[in-house]
């Protein structure tokens, strides 16, 4: 057998790809569990289904979705214009920091807190957007790769985050945690059902993909981006600005990442404190992935990984099993994802 | 800040240089031949948490960084076979070894929390070690420190002295030139990427087994990401590289620095210091970049052999 280029790649192939993948790495896991001793079909029903069997359950999956899809669909955006912003971690932080510092300043539980926190969720997409803009100036004025500069951007906000939490904005009424003291109940996102957690934050993150699909398919700014990510010699000829794409996709990519990270901070969370991303960035990259940068595949995609995470806590709770399953789940799925996407740009065919 | 001081600083520099400079051994190994994996960290934890197991189970510190090594070579390979017999994205690949190795490794480790195990003791006679100044700082380190420092100097040695080097370059440079030529493209980035990732493995084996000595989750904070900067930094050159590996060293050591100095900052505002460096780093290099710190020319690319 020998590999043939296809002419155009398999429509076929890019929809059953990511469902082999999703397949194989369930294999996987289920065979690396039964190595170690436990019974593989009770840890894939405690990781993917017991979590949802529930209203409140899919409130939750809801919930740990709008992080993932907003950071999707800026990453979306980033990937198909050929800028590898490995960021979105970094950005969300900022989100969180920004956003956050706002909502903690304005905290009060009267007046007119709708306002207050509009002000916050703005801030929280400004320091996001300011994060990303840090990226395009280090690639559009000096050259630098954004993949290692998004990278060490990711650590700083980190750093900066633990940092605030344990000093400047450190609940002085609070034990010696470093976090920050409780936003008040008028400054937290209203729930979309009463009695549930799931947040507006949810709507809004479909609303961003919508205006994502809408950009990319309908307008010349998204005909620009993909021009861009294809050849940047064809955009030259065409007179379409690379830069001014750079400095597009990352802006909107921050902005969404950001708004990501001050709706995780007024939404379930309610504080400033060290844990406020499981690794949403690095798992949203995965979602743009197995999504195929189609916004009804990003939606399944977001929902799979957000199962993940909550399956991950529910082995912790259930067998005792370290919640890291789940980064590890993950990055098995990216991995049989890109080993499988071969096969929608080419065919075996039989040696002659 | 008297001289004992200084050597103690001196030492423990060097001591932090040493997963560092396995790493950036590793990367320019691979890079040079344009094979980019940015999967390093995640290797680098399996390296130290598989090197950590191994030395608390066996008590035998050359089994351990045996088996570091291994893991490294082993995620190597599977990134060899994803990039090039599957074709697939260089930096999607990457991510999914970092992301996969962060979560297995923390997966593997747990029970390993809080465990210690004694460390290396130091290699050379007492009689070196006790030499005024130059004892502490050179004399007083284990055998894997020596061992890790002639390896990277083997490697200095044959990619920019010998044929092998030179090959491997020429792959890395313009692999359809050199296929035509008749060197083996494929053969050589398995190798490279092979060896490379054993080379952050042993990175990593190195921290868990001597450095720290012990493990915790995601316990190589960034080094395998700072790894890939200093490449950049150095040129894709391993002595430049051995020499920045120093100098992130004493950054990553820069806490002992201050607090001898009486100096009193916030540890996470230090912890950030290793990474705004990094970025100062690439806005210096690549803003004044010269024709021989030019990147590898195929460097990420995927390669397809002609028939």
């Amino acid at each position: 057998m020998r590999l043939e280029r296809r002419s155009a790649s398999s429509l076929g192939w890019q929809l059953l790809s990511p469902l082999i993948a999703v397949t194989l790495a369930m294999l996987t896991a289920s065979a690396l569990f039964a190595a170690l001793g436990h019974a593989p079909l009770q840890v894939l029903e405690l990781l993917f289904i017991a979590p949802v069997s529930d209203a409140y359950g899919l409130s939750e999956l809801a919930l740990k979705m709008t992080p993932l899809l907003l950071c999707a669909t800026g990453l979306a955006l980033c990937f198909r214009a050929g800028v590898w912003n490995i960021g979105a971690e970094g950005q969300y932080l900022a989100g969180c920091l920004v956003g956050g510092s706002v909502a903690l300043a304005l905290n009060s539980p009267d007046g007119p807190t709708v306002w207050y926190l509009c002000s916050a969720v703005v801030a929280g997409a400004a320091g996001g957007a300011v994060w990303a803009a840090a990226v395009a100036l280090l690639r559009t004025r000096f050259h630098c790769s954004e993949v290692l500069t998004s990278i060490m951007l990711n650590y700083v906000a980190l750093y900066l985050l633990l940092w605030a939490v344990g000093g400047p904005l450190k609940d002085p009424a609070g034990y010696s945690f470093p976090e920050s003291a409780l936003l008040e109940e008028a400054m937290l996102l209203p729930p979309l059902v009463q009695g549930y957690r799931a947040h507006v934050g949810f709507a809004a993150s479909l609303l961003a993909l919508a205006v994502l699909w809408t950009v990319v398919s309908r307008t010349l700014l998204g005909f620009k981006i993909s021009v861009v990510g294809d050849s940047q010699a064809a955009a030259r000829h065409a007179g379409f600005s690379e830069h001014r794409v750079v400095w597009t996709v990352l802006l909107s990519c921050g902005a969404l990442a950001g708004l990501a990270g001050v709706m995780t901070v007024t939404g379930p969370v309610g504080q400033l404190t060290p844990h406020l991303s499981s690794g949403y960035g690095f798992t949203a990259i995965i979602v743009v992935f197995l999504g195929r940068f189609h916004p009804l595949g990003l939606l399944l995609a977001a929902a799979l990984l957000a199962l993940s995470f909550i399956g991950g806590e529910n082995l912790q709770i259930e067998l005792g099993l370290p919640k890291s399953i789940a980064l590890m789940f993950q990055g098995l799925l990216l991995f049989f994802l890109l080993a499988t996407e071969l096969l929608t740009h080419y065919r075996l065919v039989p040696r002659e | 800040m008297d001289l004992i001081f200084i050597a103690d600083l001196l030492a423990a520099t060097l001591a932090a240089t040493v997963p560092l400079a396995l790493c950036v051994t590793g990367v320019v190994i691979g890079e040079r031949s344009g094979v980019l994996n940015l999967g390093q960290e995640g290797i680098m934890l399996m390296g130290a948490v598989c090197a950590f197991m191994v030395a608390l189970n066996s008590g035998s510190y050359l089994l351990a960084s045996l088996a570091g090594a291994a893991v490294g070579a082993a995620m190597g390979a599977a990134f060899a076979l994803l990039t090039l017999v599957f074709q697939s994205n260089a930096v999607a690949t990457g991510l999914a070894l970092t992301i996969f190795g962060t979560g297995l490794s923390a997966f593997l480790g747990e029970a390993y929390v809080g465990e210690s195990i004694s460390g290396l003791g130091p290699l050379l006679p007492e009689a070196l070690r006790t030499v005024p100044l130059l004892g502490p700082v050179f004399f007083g380190h284990d055998a894997l420190f020596y061992a890790a420092l002639v390896l990277c100097l083997l490697v200095h040695r044959v990619l920019h002295t010998q044929r092998v080097g030179l090959m491997v370059s020429a792959v890395g440079e313009n692999p359809e030139t050199a296929h035509r030529l008749g060197l083996p493209v494929l053969r050589t980035r398995w190798l490279t990427a092979i060896i490379g990732c054993a080379f952050t493995g042993l990175g990593g084996a190195y921290l868990a087994i001597v450095y720290t000595p012990l493990w915790t989750e995601g316990m190589t904070a960034g080094r395998g990401w700072i790894a890939l900067a200093l490449v950049v930094l150095a040129g894709w050159r391993v002595s430049w590289g051995l020499l920045a590996a120093f100098g992130f060293g004493f950054i990553s050591i820069s806490n002992l620095v201050l607090q001898g100095l009486g100096v009193t900052i916030p540890v996470n505002l230090l912890a950030t210091l290793p990474f705004v460096m990094c970025l100062l780093a690439l806005v210096i290099v690549s803003s004044g970049r010269r024709s021989e710190r030019e990147p590898p020319r195929s460097l990420g690319q995927t390669y397809i052999k002609e028939n």
